[in-house]
C-alpha cells in the first residue's frame, strides 16, 4: 500500500482530500435537493394564500377531524393487504399448479378482478350483494376490506407467481434430492426465497394501496376522504379539505416509503 | 478426514455386468453390487439422449463417467435419482427398483417411490444449490431433521462431524453467500453426506469452480473416494479421474463406449471414439 509517488503521507493525504471533496460534493446535493423541495412548498402556499380563499379558522375548527381519519384510512389499508396476501399465496399456487381445476379457478378470478374498475368491485359488494340476501349486508369497513383485498390479492397474485418461479429450479431439485416432500420443499426452500423476491413488491402494492382506500370514501367508511368531503362540502371549504385530505395521503406514503426503503436496505444486507 | 483402511475382499474375476472386462480381476476393496442401471432410455422430445445404458456399480467403488458434452452423461446421472425420470429400463438402489413410467410419474405412488430412491443417493450439482435462505448448518440439518426425523441434537452433532470431513467446521454459522465457491460445493457435499446415502452422484462438482478453488473439492472428493464412499461422478478432470477413479465410464451418444479402469481407458483405450475425444480433450 506504501505510496508509489513522493511517499506513504503525500498519498495518504490525496485520498483524504478526495474523500472529503467526495463528501462535499454529496452533501452540496442533498442540501440544494432540501431547498428546491421548500422553495416549491413555499411558493405552492403563498400562492393558495394571496388567493385570500384559505380560511385559517376553518382549518384550525376542522383539519384534526380529517387528520383522524388516518387511523382509520390505515386500518383498512393493513387488513386489506392481510387478505390480498393470503388470496395471492393461494392464487399464486392456483396459477401454477399443473392441476386444471385450481388453475382454472385462480386464472378466473385474476381475470375477472383485473378485468373490473375497482370502484365497481366496491360498490357490488357493498351496496349490489345485500340485494341476494340480507346475510350479506356488510358494515362498509368490512366491505371496504373485502373488496380492496380481492382486488390486491388478483395483482398480488400474479407478483408471487413470478416470485415462486423466480426461485432458480436448481433449489427445488436439491431438496428433491435430499428426500423432501413437495410441501416441504414449497414450505422451506421454496416459499422463504419467494418471499423475500416478492417483499419490494408488496411494499409497491401497500403504498399503492393506501391511495385506493380513498375510493372506500364512497361507501361511507369514515376514513379521511370521507371526513374531508364531510366537512368541506356544506362549508364550501372544499379548497381546504381536500388539500388537507391530499396531504394526509401524502404523508403516510412517505412514512411508508421510508420504512420500505429501509426493510429492502436490511434485506440486501441479509445472506443473499 | 481420518483415512479409513479399505477392506480387502481378495482377488475376485470380473463378470461382464461389473464393467470390467471379463478375464481381468475385480479391485480387492470393492463389495457387492449397490446400484444398478438397466436398459435406461431417455427422449427429449424427439432427442435420444440415453440408448439403452446398463451400469453396475459395486459398493465403495468410485466410478467416473466421462465424454463430450451432449453425450448424456448428466442425464444417465439425473435419471440414477430420477431428476428426470427415464423413457424406459429400470434403476435399483440398495434393493429398491424403480421401473420408468413416464405415464404415471407424477401419481403419488411412483412420487413415493422416488423420493425413497433419493434416500439411498446423495447428489451434488454444478451450481452446488445450497440453500441461500439457511445457514451452513441448517443447510445439513434440514432434510436429516424433517425427512428422517433425526433430533435438532443429533442431526447437528452428525453434521459437524461431516463439516470436519470436508474442512468447515468453522464456517458452521454462515450463510452461503458469505462462501467461495469451493466452500459452497464442499457444504453441499456434507449436507449430501448428512443423509447417510449409499451412493454419491456428482454432476461436474468443479465445472462452475474458479480454477484456483477446484483443487479442494476435488482433494475432498478423492478422500472419500479413498475411503470407500461408493460415487459416481460425472466429470471433465482427467487428472482426478485416474488418481481417484476405480472405473471409467466412457460415453458417446447416450451409449457407453468404453470402461474399465482408469489406466486401461485413460491411457490405452480400444475404442477409436474414446481414442478421439482424449485426444481432443488433451489438445484443448
Amino acid at each position: 500500500m506504501a505510496g508509489g509517488f513522493g511517499g506513504g503521507a503525500a498519498q495518504a493525504q490525496i485520498l483524504l482530500d478526495i474523500s472529503s471533496a467526495r463528501q462535499r460534493a454529496r452533501q452540496s446535493f442533498w442540501v440544494t435537493f432540501a431547498l428546491i423541495w421548500l422553495a416549491i412548498l413555499a411558493g405552492l402556499v403563498v400562492a393558495f394564500a394571496t388567493t385570500d380563499n384559505i380560511d385559517v379558522d376553518w382549518i384550525g375548527t376542522w383539519a384534526p377531524l380529517i387528520l383522524s381519519g388516518a387511523g382509520i384510512t390505515i386500518l383498512v389499508c393493513v387488513l386489506s393487504i392481510i387478505l390480498a396476501t393470503f388470496l395471492a399465496l393461494v392464487g399464486a399456487l392456483g396459477r401454477l399448479s399443473a392441476h386444471p381445476i385450481p388453475y382454472a379457478v385462480a386464472s378466473f378470478y385474476v381475470s375477472l378482478v383485473r378485468g373490473t374498475p375497482l370502484i365497481v368491485q366496491i360498490y357490488i359488494i357493498f351496496f349490489s350483494l345485500p340485494q341476494i340476501s340480507k346475510v350479506l349486508i356488510l358494515p362498509a369497513i368490512a366491505a371496504g376490506v373485502i373488496a380492496l383485498g380481492f382486488n390486491y390479492g388478483a395483482y398480488m397474485t400474479e407478483i408471487f407467481r413470478a416470485g415462486i418461479q423466480a426461485v432458480p429450479r436448481g433449489q427445488a431439485e436439491a431438496a428433491a434430492a435430499l428426500g423432501m416432500t413437495e410441501g416441504h420443499i414449497f414450505r422451506r426452500i421454496v416459499l422463504p426465497q419467494a418471499v423475500r423476491i416478492v417483499t419490494p413488491a408488496i411494499g409497491n402494492e401497500f403504498i399503492a394501496m393506501i391511495k385506493d382506500s380513498a375510493l372506500v370514501s364512497l361507501i361511507g367508511v369514515q376514513e379521511v376522504l370521507w371526513r374531508a368531503e364531510t366537512a368541506g362540502r356544506p362549508t364550501l371549504h372544499t379548497l381546504e379539505a381536500f388539500i388537507i385530505a391530499a396531504l394526509v395521503f401524502w404523508g403516510l406514503t412517505i412514512v411508508f416509503s421510508f420504512f420500505q426503503g429501509r426493510l429492502e436496505q436490511r434485506m440486501a444486507r441479509g445472506d443473499r | 478426514m481420518t483415512e479409513q483402511h479399505l477392506p480387502d475382499l481378495g482377488e475376485r474375476p470380473a463378470l461382464v455386468s461389473s464393467g470390467y472386462e471379463s478375464g481381468t480381476k475385480l479391485p480387492r476393496h470393492i463389495g457387492e453390487p449397490i446400484v444398478k442401471v438397466q436398459a435406461l432410455e431417455k427422449y427429449f422430445g424427439d432427442n435420444h439422449v440415453l440408448r439403452g445404458v446398463d451400469l453396475e456399480v459395486r459398493k465403495r467403488e468410485a466410478v467416473m463417467i466421462i465424454g463430450r458434452s451432449g453425450s448424456g452423461k448428466t442425464t444417465l446421472l439425473r435419471c440414477i435419482n430420477f431428476l428426470e425420470e427415464p423413457t424406459v429400463g429400470s434403476v435399483e438402489i440398495d434393493g429398491l427398483k424403480l421401473e420408468a413410467d413416464p405415464l404415471r410419474a407424477r401419481s403419488r405412488r411412483h412420487q413415493e417411490q422416488i423420493r425413497q430412491m433419493r434416500l439411498r443417493a446423495g447428489m451434488l450439482f454444478q451450481e452446488f444449490n445450497l440453500f441461500p435462505h439457511m445457514s451452513v448448518i441448517g443447510n445439513c440439518i434440514e432434510a436429516p431433521r424433517r425427512v428422517l426425523g433425526q433430533s435438532g441434537e443429533h442431526a447437528t452433532e452428525r453434521a459437524q462431524y461431516y463439516l470436519e470431513v470436508v474442512g468447515l467446521t468453522d464456517k458452521r454459522d454462515e450463510y452461503p453467500a458469505r462462501l467461495s465457491g469451493g466452500q459452497k460445493q464442499r457444504v453441499a457435499i456434507a449436507r449430501a453426506l448428512c443423509m447417510e446415502p449409499k451412493v454419491l452422484l456428482f454432476d461436474e462438482p468443479t465445472s462452475a469452480l474458479d480454477p484456483e478453488l477446484i483443487g479442494e473439492v476435488l482433494r475432498v472428493m478423492e478422500d472419500l473416494a479413498h475411503s470407500g464412499t461408493t460415487m459416481i461422478v460425472v466429470t471433465h478432470e482427467m487428472h482426478f479421474a485416474q488418481e481417484a477413479a476405480d472405473r471409467v465410464v466412457f460415453m458417446e451418444d447416450g451409449l457407453i463406449v468404453e470402461q474399465g479402469p482408469p489406466e486401461q481407458v485413460l491411457n490405452d483405450p480400444r475404442h477409436e471414439e474414446t481414442t478421439h475425444f482424449l485426444r481432443r480433450f488433451l489438445d484443448r
